[in-house]
C-alpha cells in the first residue's frame, strides 16, 4: 500500500467517524439533548480514569479485535459474515459448558480447552450457512443471520436447562473455575484475552501479507473465475475455509469474554459485539493492524456509550446510529474511489512475453 | 385434535402471518428488481415505533399511517446510498437496520420516558365478515380478523396484477433480471428500482404497525426480532411470486403458532425450541426454495 493510499483512507476513516459523531450530535439536538454534555459523559467513561481505560475501553475492545479479524477473514474470500453475534454466543456456550465440565480437573490446560470448545462450536455452527450455500447456493448473509436468533434462544435454553446453576433460582450458569480464568492486569478487570487479540491481528497480517495461503485468500475474494483460471484457486474451498475460520474466531470471542470477564453464561452477554465488528472491520478496511485501532476506538464508544446512558440520560443503543453512519461513508467513499479509478486512464499493459 | 384447538391454531397463524405478509410482499417487488433490501428489518422496527407514535398523537389509522411513513423514510435512506450511489446492498441493508436499532431505541425512550412505561395503545378490532365468520374451523382464522390482515390478503393480488399485468411489472422484472437489456429497452431501470425498494419499505413499515396495532398493543425495542429476516426467506420459498409468498407466510405463522397448540396440548417441551423454530424453517426453506426456482438474475447487483 502506498502512502498516498494509506492517507487517503486515514482520512476517510475519519472523515467517517466525524460524520458519524455529527449524526449522533443532530439527532440529540433534535430530541432537545445537550450534545456537549452527552459526549463529555462518553469521553469520560471511556478515556476519564485508568479504570475506565483499562476495565472499561480495553476490556470491551477485546471481542470487538477478535470479531473484526473474524470478519475481516471472511470478506477476504468474498463471504459475509452478518451471524458473528450466534458464532459468539455459541462460543461462549461451548466454553461455559467445557469450563464447568472439565476446567476442575484439567489443571494447566483447562484455559485451552475452553479455548478449543468454544473454536470448534463458533466453526460447527457456520458449517450450517457454508453447507446451505455450497450445496444449495443460499446466501450466506442470510442463513447466518438467521442463526443468530437460534443461538440466542440456544442461550436462553442452556441457562435454564442443562447449564443452569444448581442453586436454580436465576437463569444463568454458574460461575467457571478459577483454572479456567485467564489472568487479570492488578486492580483492573483488564485480562490476558486483550493481549492474545493483539497477537492474533499480528499473526493474521503476517499471513495476510507473507503467505501463499493469504494470497490466495485475497485473489479469490477479488474475483473466483480469475482465481480459477490462472491459478486453479478453487474458490467454493477457500470461500468455507474462511466463513468456518471466520466463525471459529468469533467462538473464540465468545470463549475469551467467558474466562475473561463475565465468567459465566447468561443472557444479553453480548451487546451487539457481532454487528459493532462488522463497522470495526469495515473501518479498518479489513486490514488487521488496523482493526486494533479501530477496535480500540470502537470499544471506547462502548465503554463511553455506558457512561453517557448513566451520567446524561442517553440511551446507549444511540451509538449504534454512529456505528450505522461511520458504515455509510466508507462504503459510499469506496464507491467515489472507484469511480474515479474508473475514470483514469488505464495504464499501459505490460508486455507480454511472447 | 379438537376443533376449538384448531380454530385457535389457525387464527393465531393467520395473525401471525401478517406483518411477514405485508414485508414479505414489499420485498418481492423489491428483489423482483433486482434489489435485495435487508434493510426491511430495521423499516419494520422503524414501522413499529412510527405506528406508535401515530397512534398516541392520532389514533389508529393515523399510527398506520406513521408506520408506513416511518418504513418509507428508511428505504429511502437505503436507495439514496445502494441504488442512487450503488455501494454494497447488503451491508447498506446491514447498516439501516443497525440505525434504526439506534434510532428508535434513543427516539422512544426520549418520548416515553426511560422506564419504558407500561404503554399500552389502542389495537385494531376484529372485524368478522358476515357469515363466513361463523363457519367451523375455518371461519375464525380466516373471517374474524383485524383490517390489517385484510389489507395484507388484498395486496396480493394487487401485486400479482402489478407485476405480472401492467408495463411497470414487466419493466421492473426486466430490470431485475439483466439492467443492461432493460437499459437497451428503454426502461428507467434506477428509477423503477428505486420505486420498488420505496414501496418495500411502505410495506415493511406497515408490517411493523400491524405488530403494535394488532398483536402486541405497545412497543419495546428490538421487537421485530428478525421478522423481516425471516420475510426475506419467505419470499424465497414464495419463488418471488405474491400467491406463493401468501403460502409461505402462513407456513410461517404456523410454525410460530405451534407453540400455542402444543402448550396448549400440555406437551412438555422447552418454549425456546418453539422460539427457534420459525428460524430454522427459514434456513430448510432456503436450502429448499433455491433449488426450485431461478432468483431474479441481477438480485444484490
Amino acid at each position: 500500500m502506498t502512502a498516498g493510499v494509506l492517507r487517503e483512507r486515514l482520512l476517510v476513516s475519519a472523515a467517517a467517524l466525524g460524520l458519524g459523531a455529527v449524526g449522533l450530535a443532530l439527532v440529540l439536538l433534535v430530541l432537545g439533548q445537550d450534545p456537549a454534555a452527552a459526549f463529555r459523559a462518553l469521553w469520560n467513561g471511556a478515556f476519564g480514569s485508568w479504570y475506565a481505560m483499562t476495565s472499561a475501553t480495553l476490556v470491551r475492545a477485546t471481542p470487538l479485535i477478535v470479531l473484526g479479524l473474524g470478519f475481516s477473514l471472511a470478506l477476504r474470500a468474498g463471504a459475509l459474515n452478518i451471524g458473528m453475534e450466534g458464532q459468539f454466543l455459541v462460543g461462549a456456550i461451548a466454553a461455559t459448558w467445557a469450563g464447568l465440565q472439565f476446567g476442575q480437573a484439567a489443571g494447566p490446560l483447562a484455559v485451552p480447552i475452553v479455548f478449543a470448545a468454544a473454536l470448534i462450536a463458533g466453526a460447527l455452527w457456520v458449517t450450517i450457512p457454508v453447507l446451505l450455500k455450497v450445496r444449495f447456493g443460499v446466501l450466506e448473509v442470510i442463513s447466518t443471520l438467521l442463526l443468530n436468533f437460534v443461538a440466542e434462544s440456544l442461550v436462553s435454553l442452556m441457562v435454564q436447562g442443562p447449564l443452569q446453576e444448581v442453586k436454580g433460582v436465576y437463569p444463568q450458569s454458574d460461575l467457571v473455575p478459577a483454572a479456567t480464568r485467564l489472568p487479570v492486569l492488578p486492580g483492573t478487570r483488564l485480562h490476558l484475552g486483550f493481549v492474545l487479540a493483539i497477537l492474533l491481528a499480528f499473526a493474521l497480517h503476517a499471513t495476510y501479507s507473507r503467505t501463499a495461503w493469504g494470497f490466495r485468500l485475497k485473489a479469490v475474494g477479488a474475483s473466483p473465475q480469475a482465481a480459477w483460471i490462472s491459478g486453479r484457486i478453487a474458490s467454493a474451498r477457500m470461500f468455507s475455509v474462511a466463513l468456518l475460520l471466520s466463525g471459529a474466531l468469533a467462538g473464540l470471542g465468545g470463549g475469551l469474554e467467558i474466562s475473561g470477564v463475565t465468567y459465566a453464561l447468561f443472557q444479553n452477554l453480548s451487546p451487539g459485539y457481532g454487528f459493532t465488528a462488522i463497522a470495526v472491520a469495515l473501518l479498518a478496511r479489513g486490514h488487521p493492524l488496523g482493526i486494533i485501532l479501530t477496535g480500540l476506538l470502537f470499544g471506547a464508544l462502548e465503554a463511553g456509550a455506558g457512561a453517557m446512558q448513566r451520567e446524561a440520560g442517553i440511551p446507549a443503543v444511540a451509538v449504534a446510529i454512529v456505528q450505522a453512519a461511520i458504515i455509510v461513508v466508507v462504503l459510499l467513499a469506496d464507491v467515489v474511489a472507484r469511480r474515479r479509478a474508473a475514470l483514469e486512464v488505464l495504464p499501459e499493459p505490460e508486455e507480454q512475453a511472447a | 385434535m379438537d376443533e376449538v384447538l384448531l380454530a385457535g391454531f389457525l387464527a393465531s397463524a393467520v395473525r401471525v402471518s401478517t406483518p411477514l405478509l405485508l414485508a414479505a410482499l414489499g420485498e418481492t417487488l423489491a428483489e423482483r428488481g433486482g434489489v435485495i433490501n435487508l434493510g426491511i428489518e430495521g423499516a419494520m422496527l422503524a414501522g413499529a415505533l412510527g405506528a406508535t407514535l401515530g397512534a398516541t398523537a392520532g389514533g389508529l389509522w393515523f399510527g398506520a399511517l406513521g408506520a408506513a411513513a416511518a418504513g418509507l423514510l428508511m428505504a429511502a435512506v437505503f436507495a439514496v446510498v445502494a441504488i442512487g450511489m450503488r455501494a454494497d446492498q447488503i451491508i447498506t441493508g446491514t447498516a439501516i437496520t443497525l440505525a434504526s436499532v439506534g434510532l428508535t431505541g434513543v427516539v422512544y425512550r426520549e418520548v416515553y420516558g426511560t422506564a419504558g412505561a407500561g404503554l399500552s395503545l389502542p389495537t385494531f378490532p376484529v372485524l368478522p365478515i358476515p357469515g363466513l365468520a361463523a363457519l367451523p374451523v375455518v371461519g375464525e382464522g380466516f373471517f374474524s380478523q383485524p383490517a390489517p390482515t385484510y389489507l395484507a390478503w388484498l395486496l396480493v393480488p394487487v401485486t400479482w396484477w402489478a407485476l405480472y399485468r401492467t408495463r411497470w411489472g414487466l419493466a421492473l422484472r426486466a430490470s431485475g433480471e439483466s439492467h443492461e437489456a432493460a437499459l437497451a429497452a428503454g426502461v428507467r431501470v434506477r428509477g423503477l428500482r428505486v420505486a420498488a425498494t420505496l414501496i418495500g419499505g411502505m410495506l415493511a413499515g406497515l408490517a411493523g404497525g400491524t405488530l403494535v396495532l394488532a398483536q402486541v398493543g405497545t412497543f419495546t425495542e428490538e421487537m421485530t426480532a428478525g421478522r423481516g429476516y425471516i420475510a426475506i426467506a419467505i419470499v424465497v420459498l414464495g419463488r418471488w411470486h405474491p400467491v406463493w409468498v401468501l403460502g409461505a407466510s402462513l407456513l410461517f405463522g404456523g410454525a410460530t403458532a405451534m407453540q400455542f397448540l402444543l402448550q396448549a396440548m400440555g406437551l412438555d417441551v422447552p418454549y425456546q425450541l418453539f422460539l427457534m423454530l420459525p428460524y430454522g424453517l427459514a434456513l430448510l426453506a432456503l436450502a429448499g426454495g433455491m433449488g426450485r426456482a431461478r432468483a431474479p438474475g441481477e438480485l444484490g447487483r
